[in-house]
């Protein structure tokens, strides 16, 4: 290896890097302005983009000189050390030593600010958590707008959300898990009539949009009585789930060594018992795909809590679109609540994210 | 090919009146059992439905009723069917496993085609016969041209920067050495709603006015400001504010192509890039001649499932815009249609269109499963 080949990898190196930083720092950009106001205080939010906190030099006011009677104001004036107009001072002055001069009002005021250039950053605004605690608990809040008004107004509270979203995520990612695994083992180790052409219709209702399925569901759970309930959703949740469960589990199953389970049937255990004991726990991997995958689905899933739960049991989606609806400006709540909405996703997402891409890899993609 | 149960050797012949006075004896006992379960899950479901008692309680019923229930259900109809006489049981038992999967894919999903596509063709409210009023709504109205023209920029866009991009961070990353950094920073947007995308793009995007004193504090603005322009009110200038929306989509679904497409470029052998390189290909040829070619069927499926996503797109414009200002969509107005102006049959006119849209897809993924259905 000579010395240009050398440099010319190194170039490339760099220019791949670059451009990579470059495209993770758009990606991240919005995020971290989000996360950043989440944590200002309600105030300030209003008054000043979330990149103020980070340190860069802003003018300060340092002091202030009234002019003495003595000067006239409508000629050039000699102060500090410069000499200047009433047009220049009111457009600013520079001094030598870095600060500014600037005429404050009208000419009658004969009051000059001192500014500062200065660096100011993280601690300069204090951050705080309020924001987090308001859109927990639904708190009133109130702040003075630019106007001076004092503005009240009640906050939403996600913290129940957050409540109604366990419920809702947990049993509807176990629920069509355990079905489609039954389902699986059928289709791929149990002899019966209409075993292909069933499977075949799996697979053709991989895609089907949920749109379809909207009108007349509805109309069965108004007869049913089960709009709002929990039942109802993790119904519609396993429903739209199941084809894309049962054909993923299908494939992964079918690959399961035959010996094995041929050795298990002579050893007369039954089907319950060689699935419960044999093939759950060997499709471990191929379950915690799909689990992963089911409760990101059902956590982020808006339309169809809209639908099948709406006001009566709020879910954080729910919740936060229904801020965005109320109070769009509300930025303290909307950037909170965003957070703690991802809060639980992140989490699940970053602890199992190997699971992940095996799902996404296999084919986990929801029609 | 599927494995037989052997025959029971423990059913012996212990003489044909007492075998028969047991099996009627357990037949009878477990029909008693599939009641008292249903029963004791149904009292419990009308407690949570009605009850007023604190949330948390009602969440951890629920969610034990709920994942404890289904367990309960299989445990017991497959102890039931096990009571049955043997070629009953052998017979039933499938079902038993099969059949919730199917009745519920069936009820959700299958029959909904046959449902929808009845209502399409019926009034407002599902009553009366109105031939193709619905569809001609459905495939005329200025409304639905316009949301048509939307999906097709969201198709074509979105799905174009979204593979795009996946595949230049793909092939980028593959050559550094902080590739899991770099797709891991990609990647993250996938695992949050598109509500909460949408309080984050809408942050960006945010816009105050003009007038004393205003500081704009959202960042697009900002940028626009620092380098002399005009602050915008960005998601209420059509057409462009599609464009300012699919930037949304872009961020989210790009991380879903870049780690499937990564995944091939991983799978392509060492020796064919070799072999190219002596050959005195350089990087680009070799990009075009072999990576494209050799990674084409993943491309294919990325591009197939991200224009299925922009086609059925609904939370990103129902958060951000709502659909106003000439940006609806089809899943937009289909939600309009029936919960806001509660038009079923223009509803599910909608509905089969959609349908209509995915079913070349639905064709394709038919065809390969037979091709390759090793299990059948």
């Amino acid at each position: 290896m000579n010395s240009s080949y050398k440099g010319q990898q190194l170039r490339s190196s760099l220019v791949i890097n670059g451009v990579l930083i470059l495209i993770s720092f758009f990606w991240l950009l919005p995020t971290l302005g989000v996360f950043i106001t989440s944590l200002r205080n309600s105030q300030d939010i209003f008054t000043s983009g979330w990149w103020t906190v980070l340190p860069h030099k802003e003018q300060i006011q340092a002091g202030e000189i009234v002019l003495d009677a003595a000067i006239n104001v409508d000629e050039p004036m000699q102060i500090e050390g410069v000499t200047a107009t009433f047009e220049e001072l009111r457009q600013g002055v520079d001094l030598s030593d870095g600060r500014t001069l600037t005429w404050y009002g009208n000419k009658r005021t004969r009051t000059i600010l001192v500014s500062e250039e200065k660096w100011v950053g993280f601690f300069f605004k204090p951050l705080t958590l309020d924001n987090y605690k308001d859109v927990l608990t639904g708190k009133e809040i109130s702040f003075t707008d630019a106007s001076g008004n004092e503005i009240t107004r009640k906050g939403n509270s996600l913290g129940g959300a957050f409540l109604n979203s366990i419920a809702v995520a947990i049993p509807a990612t176990i629920i069509p898990i355990l079905i489609a695994a039954f389902a699986a083992f059928g289709f791929s180790w149990l002899n019966f009539p209409g075993r292909s052409v069933i499977f075949t219709m799996v697979v053709a209702i991989l895609v089907v949009p949920l749109q379809i399925s909207l009108v007349p569901i509805l109309q069965d759970y108004t007869k049913l009585n089960l709009n709002g309930t929990f039942l109802g959703i993790w119904l519609a949740h396993t429903g739209f789930g199941l084809p894309l469960a049962t054909y993923l589990l299908f494939n992964y199953m079918s690959t399961l060594p035959r010996d094995l389970l041929e050795a298990a049937y002579i050893d007369g255990a039954s089907n319950f018992t060689i699935f419960t004991k044999l093939i759950l726990p060997l499709s471990v991997p191929a379950l915690a795909s799909f689990a992963i995958f089911q409760f990101l689905w059902v956590w982020n899933d808006y339309l169809i809590a809209l639908v099948f739960l709406g006001d009566k049991s709020r879910v954080v989606t729910y919740a936060l679109a229904s801020i965005v609806g109320e109070k769009g400006q509300d930025w303290h709540l909307l950037t909170s609540g965003a957070f703690v909405s991802m809060l639980l996703p992140l989490a699940v997402f970053f602890a199992l994210q190997r699971f992940f891409v095996r799902g996404l890899l296999a084919g986990s993609v929801k029609g | 090919m599927t494995i037989q149960k052997p025959q029971d050797k423990n059913s012996g012949m212990t003489g044909i009146v007492g075998g028969l006075a047991t099996t009627l004896g357990r037949i009878l006992i477990s029909f008693f059992v599939p009641v008292i379960t249903f029963f004791v899950l149904w009292q419990v479901f009308i407690f949570l439905r009605d009850s007023e008692a604190p949330q948390i309680v009602i969440v951890l019923v629920a969610i034990v009723w709920g994942v404890a229930g289904v367990a309960l259900l299989y445990v017991v109809s497959n102890w039931f069917v096990e009571q049955l006489p043997d070629p009953w049981s052998r017979r039933l038992q499938p079902f038993v496993y099969v059949g919730p999967a199917v009745v519920i894919m069936g009820w959700y999903l299958a029959v909904p085609v046959l449902r929808t596509l009845v209502l399409s063709f019926k009034d407002e409210i599902g009553v009366k016969w109105v031939g193709f009023d619905n569809y001609i709504f459905a495939f005329t109205d200025r409304i639905m041209i316009e949301t048509f023209r939307n999906n097709l920029l969201w198709m074509v866009i979105g799905t174009s920067f979204s593979v795009g991009l996946g595949l230049l961070i793909a092939v980028l990353a593959d050559r550094t050495r902080f590739e899991s950094v770099y797709k891991a920073i990609i990647f993250t947007p996938m695992a949050i709603s598109f509500v909460g995308a949408g309080v984050i793009w809408k942050f960006v995007y945010t816009y105050k006015g003009e007038g004393v004193g205003i500081q704009e504090i959202g960042l697009l603005n900002a940028v626009v400001l620092a380098f002399g322009g005009q602050s915008q009110p960005w998601l209420s200038l059509p057409p462009w504010n599609n464009l300012f929306l699919i930037v949304i989509m872009v961020w989210l679904q790009t991380g879903y192509a870049m780690v499937v497409i990564s995944s091939a470029i991983k799978g392509i052998p060492m020796e064919l890039l070799e072999a190219a390189r002596i050959d005195g290909a350089t990087e680009v040829q070799a990009f075009f001649k072999i990576i494209i070619p050799y990674i084409k069927g993943t491309l294919i499926t990325v591009i197939t499932t991200i224009v299925i996503f922009s086609l059925k797109l609904f939370d990103i414009v129902r958060v951000m815009t709502g659909g106003n200002n000439g940006t609806n969509v089809i899943a937009n107005e289909f939600y309009l249609q029936r919960f806001t102006y509660g038009n079923t049959g223009r509803a599910s006119a909608i509905a089969i269109v959609l349908l209509i849209a995915v079913i070349p897809v639905i064709v394709n993924n038919l065809r390969e499963f037979n091709k390759d259905r090793r299990a059948f």
